[in-house]
């Protein structure tokens, strides 16, 4: 019975990390209308950052996990102020092009100045280990991604459906015409999402770097991951995405360990069976567009 | 001209040259190093290039009167590459030698290009079996799977290990591992209690290592390719196998003296069996670490020590021929030949072209603030058992 707990632990802490990490695509995607492969590029950057800081330059691994954030968010507002703003207008078919190109680019960088041996970032032993919670086995580290992840929801879903920026967002997506008549400034509110978005995969992939491990092929590796998340999600909330998240990183945790010899394919069983059932998703809004 | 007759024209101009070229023996000696210098496996081909460099340095360039001319090619562990790069480099470059090959595939692909074009091919990193079969004109300077699992396997049994379970990543050298320590290891008396295989792009090990811990064996056998190992260790560690008594045995890839440093405290205490180690106590070792150091700041692995023994394989059969490059009397002169590696005494199996060697019994421990593999048993002239043809 007490595996059981650790398994759901297990999942839901591979559930929220995914969703992190994806979550700025579920933004990119389904509120800007946007297919941004290169999404992961974002989320290594982040982790690398975090790792330069904490390994090469001494830095606590709290104070990193900031700047992994803001270094990806910054990187993601010069690139869409210069590059990606001219594929807004564009078919998905050029920014597909345009994004898995980028990825490419940031993979080959990423070899040629760090090297292409995987890199781990050092933690505080605080961090390090389990502990015993009524014989349920809790890891430190994914205890702490819960807590994480879980206020960083909790704050996205706060700002989104309370704040004036989030409205301003929504008004900005459903017509944009109509909002920048009513003088949101639809560019600088895009802008801004992008780079919120970047800075969270910045985040996700500073925190995964312990679990997923990080090298330079991870925006290859692990967009499969990202876009399973969004479609099984639905990309109209942020709602969506993190209920897929937490499906996905249970049903991969648990089928892992009771059926190993499916182990893999459970994740993909479970995402045919739920596109099946509802083709946009689980929160997806029937083809507005 | 039509597209057709066209292509029977460059087929034939293919053929014509594939047959000429290892008559063109003039004055360098070619050899096309294929290796993978990017991608997951680029800490291979750096390496071996780093070793192939460093003998040419100790040794000089020229043999039998003959200079030696590297030709490095990149083929990112992609067999697609290593093909089209093998045939680029015989019939374009008119290379005597093809070596280096980072995995069992690019291996594979590269060998009718050899058979074909009679070029002796060395392969200096893959370790599946089969390899040497796929070719008369292969010869291996690196190790098979088969030589340390099956070694792990016979130690466990007499060394008071009685359950297992297994964690190998589900492709063919891992299968190999698995397979031939399951053999020795049951033969010996012991039982294996969990058989897990991983997926090879396989982001986290947590539902495995829970299905290890809740099956309560004395030991873990494990293989992953050797990116992945500091992962394994890590969450290994994480979930408190090291505490509960548990101990990891397998190949010695896994704890590659390369990757080893990374892996932090969790790797102490590690059980392999494996060819080389950066610690292996020998005066020619002690010379090979110390020049590799100084000359690329980082410690060879077992990697290194292939490219190296390769190299010299290349340099001794060309002594032998005196400077002749044809390829049957190259292969001829390699058969049966011995010497004194880094790793210890190692000989070409005059049968199998593969390599014989000692296997040695390591364990991780701290010396001077770094984690080393220290020997503590030595199996000697291991051959490959894998072969398919007895």
């Amino acid at each position: 019975m007490t595996t059981l707990f650790t398994i759901l632990f297990d999942g839901v802490a591979y559930g929220m990390l995914l969703f992190v990490l994806a979550c700025g695509l579920a933004v990119t995607l389904g509120l800007m209308n946007f297919v941004n492969l290169a999404h992961g590029a974002f989320a290594m950057t982040g982790g690398y950052v975090c790792a330069v800081l904490v390994n090469n330059s001494g830095w606590p691994f709290f104070a990193a996990l900031p700047l992994a954030f803001v270094s990806s968010a910054l990187i993601g507002v010069v690139l869409e102020r210069s590059l990606y703003r001219h594929l807004y207008t564009r078919s998905h078919l050029d920014q597909v092009l345009f994004s898995i190109g980028l990825t490419f680019m940031s993979v080959a960088s990423v070899d040629y100045i760090m090297g292409s041996s995987r890199i781990f970032i050092k933690l505080p032993s605080a961090l390090e280990g389990q502990f015993d919670f009524f014989g349920v086995g809790i890891g430190r580290y994914r205890l702490m991604i819960i807590v994480i992840c879980g206020l960083l929801t909790v704050a996205l879903q706060l700002i989104l459906a309370k704040t004036r920026f989030g409205s301003r967002l929504r008004a900005a997506v459903d017509d944009p015409r109509a909002a920048s008549g009513l003088g949101i400034n639809v560019p600088q509110v895009f802008a801004f999402t992008f780079a919120f978005g970047c800075g969270l995969a910045g985040l996700g992939g500073a925190l995964s770097a312990e679990i997923l491990g990080l090298d330079p092929y991870f925006p290859l590796k692990f967009m499969i991951y990202f876009l399973i998340v969004v479609t099984v999600g639905g990309s109209s909330s942020i709602t969506g995405p993190f209920l897929a998240s937490l499906l996905l990183g249970i049903g991969d945790v648990a089928g892992k360990y009771y059926v190993p010899k499916l182990g893999p394919f459970v994740i993909y069983t479970i995402m045919i069976v739920i596109l099946i059932w509802r083709p946009n998703g689980l929160f997806g809004r029937a083809a507005t567009r | 001209m039509s597209i057709r007759s066209q292509m029977l024209l460059a087929a034939g101009a293919v053929a014509g040259v594939l047959a000429l070229a290892p008559a063109s023996a003039q004055d360098a000696v070619k050899i096309g190093l294929i290796l993978p210098m990017t991608g997951g496996q680029a800490s291979t081909g750096k390496q071996i290039d780093n070793a192939v460099k460093l003998y040419m340095q100790q040794n000089g360039d020229t043999v039998a009167g003959r200079k030696i001319e590297i030709i490095l090619k990149d083929d990112a562990a992609v067999p697609d590459n290593t093909k089209r790069l093998a045939q680029e480099l015989i019939v374009n470059d008119k290379v005597n030698f093809i070596a280096g090959f980072g995995v069992t595939p690019a291996a594979l692909a590269a060998a009718p290009l050899a058979t074909q074009g009679k070029i002796p091919q060395i392969v200096m990193a893959a370790g599946t079996s089969i390899i040497t079969e796929r070719s008369p004109y292969i010869v291996r300077t690196s190790f098979t799977l088969a030589q340390s699992s099956t070694i792990i396997g016979d130690w466990a049994a007499k060394n008071g290990i009685k359950k297992v379970a297994t964690l190998t990543s589900d492709y063919a050298p891992g299968n190999d591992a698995l397979n031939f320590f399951r053999q020795n290891f049951t033969a010996g008396g012991g039982e294996i209690v969990e058989e897990v295989k991983v997926p090879l792009a396989n982001p986290d090990f947590a539902p495995f290592l829970q299905r290890m811990k809740d099956s309560k064996p004395d030991a873990v056998f494990v293989f992953v390719p050797a990116g992945q190992g500091g992962n394994f260790m890590k969450q290994y560690a994480e979930r408190g196998l090291d505490k509960s008594g548990i101990k990891v045995i397998g190949p010695g890839d896994v704890m590659d003296d390369d990757l080893l440093n990374g892996m932090g405290d969790a790797a102490l205490g590690t059980v392999t069996a494996h060819l080389y180690s950066t610690a292996h106590p020998s005066a020619a070792n002690k010379e090979f670490v110390a020049a590799y150091k100084k000359a690329f700041n980082s410690r060879p692995g077992f990697m290194a020590v292939g490219g190296y023994d390769g190299i010299r394989l290349i340099y001794e059969a060309l002594k032998k021929t005196g400077g002749k490059t044809d390829g049957d009397a190259l292969i001829e002169a390699m058969k049966g030949m011995k010497w004194e590696s880094p790793r210890g005494p190692i000989s070409i199996d005059p049968e199998t072209r593969d390599i014989v060697q000692n296997i040695y019994i390591r364990k991780v421990e701290k010396v001077d603030g770094e984690l080393y593999n220290v020997e503590f048993a030595t199996f000697e002239a291991v051959k490959d058992s894998g072969k398919t043809k007895k």
